[in-house]
């Protein structure tokens, strides 16, 4: 089970076994780690699941999709490392990655 | 001990009782549905869910052991019958009575039942758990044609799922377009088309009189013409369920009646969800909301009231709807508007219409735009630059920075 290292905006960090193949928005989700709304359950259609991945981990965290791309576009808060959390599939290659949470979902 | 008691088992409950343990409350909470299944997602039920893209377990909003390792006590398949405000308990078709501290209602609604001649036929189905949707993909699986009755986006959403799985599908709209009741003329035209192109056969204007069939259904009757069907299917609306509050005292009017905190008439108690009628203060008006979004952010805010804080409910209402390979998503009300403006090509199935009020964005409809949705829900009650807003070469972030 790999260990997701989520970081909310004020610091405060969760450290999480998370389950192959669920997504980072659900383990997120499925532990109460706040800072994530996901209200459209995964479909790429809210971008209310906006995370930051360290920068360590963009490659490994494969890449962003089209849509995806187009959703995170007009976010404020967007950076260079952006993803939407419903797009990241968990696995072995994450073990250890560290995920930033923005102060605000739009 | 007096415990946090939601009485409902859909989204806003399930993501109510999430909220309540987020925030480090770590009393009794007790969640009574009247459904057998854990709180789950019901937009994939029209899209997913039916095409079996999503198996069930996709649709829960949290595993079943989640509430089990968070200490919720789930009483799944249980009827609230009864609120008695003065003891602060709730009474349970169970036999068991339950005292609350505070109490959500989030009893959701239910599909408008169609009463018509015929219509207790086998092969009649809504569409609105997923027991409606096991019973529908049976019916479908050994049905050749499939009769969608109400052109609003859970039937069409139902039509292209059953048109891509080779049924022949025909939709009966009574008004004179579909979607009549949630967007405007152009977009009704739009899907129209698009869903024709695809095969479906669209009968506006037609109201249904009856069913006929030997055991099953097999026909459906409106005036001169019988359309054949294997299977019909009804999505004509929903009805809040506010009987439960309605009977305890609670104040309803189209809906139960909450103020920008979600509380009801009586205190202690809260309601969320589909089933509440509420003000909105960025549209400066009530609201009552058959939405998703709505119901989860009206869970978070109540469940923050219900720990003793002061939220106030404050969102601009959005929507989505899955059709084909199109993705619909929308903001705000489109009838909020005086004037649209069109970006990017209809015929090429990527476009928004945006719709302005004095200038000011109101609404938006984007079909396979992303950014257009995005970008509505920041400039929302903004003016802008309509040449701008209109020409699909000028980046949307000059927009917002204007």
């Amino acid at each position: 089970m790999p260990l997701i290292k989520f970081i909310e905006h004020d610091g405060t960090a969760h450290d999480i076994q998370a389950n192959n193949g669920d997504s980072i928005m659900i383990t997120a989700i499925n532990n109460l780690v706040p800072g994530i709304d996901a209200d459209c359950g995964g479909e790429c259609s809210c971008a209310t699941c906006h995370v930051i991945v360290d920068s360590a981990w963009t490659e490994k965290a494969r890449t962003l999709g089209e849509n995806e791309n187009a959703m995170l576009d007009l976010n404020p808060d967007r950076e260079v490392n952006s993803r939407l959390s419903c797009q990241i599939e968990v696995s072995d290659d994450l073990d250890g990655i560290i995920i930033n949470l923005p102060e605000f979902q739009y | 001990m007096a415990a946090m008691v939601i009485v409902g088992g859909g989204q806003a409950a399930g993501q109510n009782v999430a909220s309540l343990r987020q925030a480090g409350y770590e009393g009794e909470i007790v969640l009574i549905g009247d459904e057998s299944h854990p709180p789950y997602q019901r937009p994939p039920l029209s899209k997913q869910y039916l095409s079996g893209e999503h198996g069930v377990e996709r649709l829960h909003l949290r595993p079943p052991t989640f509430y089990q390792d968070k200490n919720i006590d789930l009483k799944l398949g249980v009827t609230v019958t009864d609120i008695d405000t003065q003891s602060h308990q709730v009474k349970c078709s169970s036999g068991e009575n339950i005292e609350y501290e505070k109490l959500l209602i989030a009893t959701g609604s239910r599909p408008r039942i169609l009463n018509a001649p015929g219509s207790e036929l086998p092969g009649i189905f809504y569409l609105r758990t997923i027991d409606d949707v096991d019973r529908i993909r049976e019916a479908m699986s050994s049905a050749r044609s499939v009769c969608i009755v109400g052109g609003g986006y859970i039937g069409l959403e139902v039509a292209s799922v059953a048109i891509t799985s080779g049924l022949n599908v025909t939709v009966l709209e009574m008004e004179d377009r579909i979607l009549q009741r949630v967007t405007t003329p152009e977009m009704s035209n739009f899907y129209h088309e698009l869903h024709s192109a695809h095969g479906v056969n669209i009968l506006t204007n037609t109201a249904v009189q009856g069913f006929s069939g030997d055991g099953k259904v097999e026909q459906v009757l409106c005036g001169e013409q019988r359309i054949e069907a294997d299977l019909v299917i009804i999505g004509i609306g929903i009805i809040p369920n506010v009987e439960l509050a309605d009977a305890a005292g609670i104040y309803c009017e189209n809906g139960i009646v909450v103020d920008d905190h979600c509380q009801t008439s009586e205190a202690d108690i809260f309601a969320a969800g589909d089933c509440s009628n509420h003000p909105n203060p960025i549209l400066q008006r009530r609201l009552r909301l058959e939405s998703v979004p709505n119901a989860m952010e009206q869970a978070r805010v109540t469940a923050a009231n219900m720990l003793g804080d002061d939220t106030t409910y404050s969102s601009i209402p959005w929507f989505w709807s899955d059709q084909y390979d199109l993705k619909l998503q929308m903001v705000g009300f489109s009838s909020d508007g005086d004037a649209q403006i069109v970006r990017g090509e209809k015929s090429a199935n990527q476009f928004a219409v945006f719709y302005l009020k004095d200038g000011a964005v109101v609404a938006v409809d984007a079909v396979n735009s992303p950014r257009e949705f995005m970008v509505c829900k920041q400039l929302y009650g903004q003016t802008v630059d309509q040449v701008q807003l209109q020409d699909p070469n000028v980046d949307l972030k000059t927009l917002l920075h204007a």
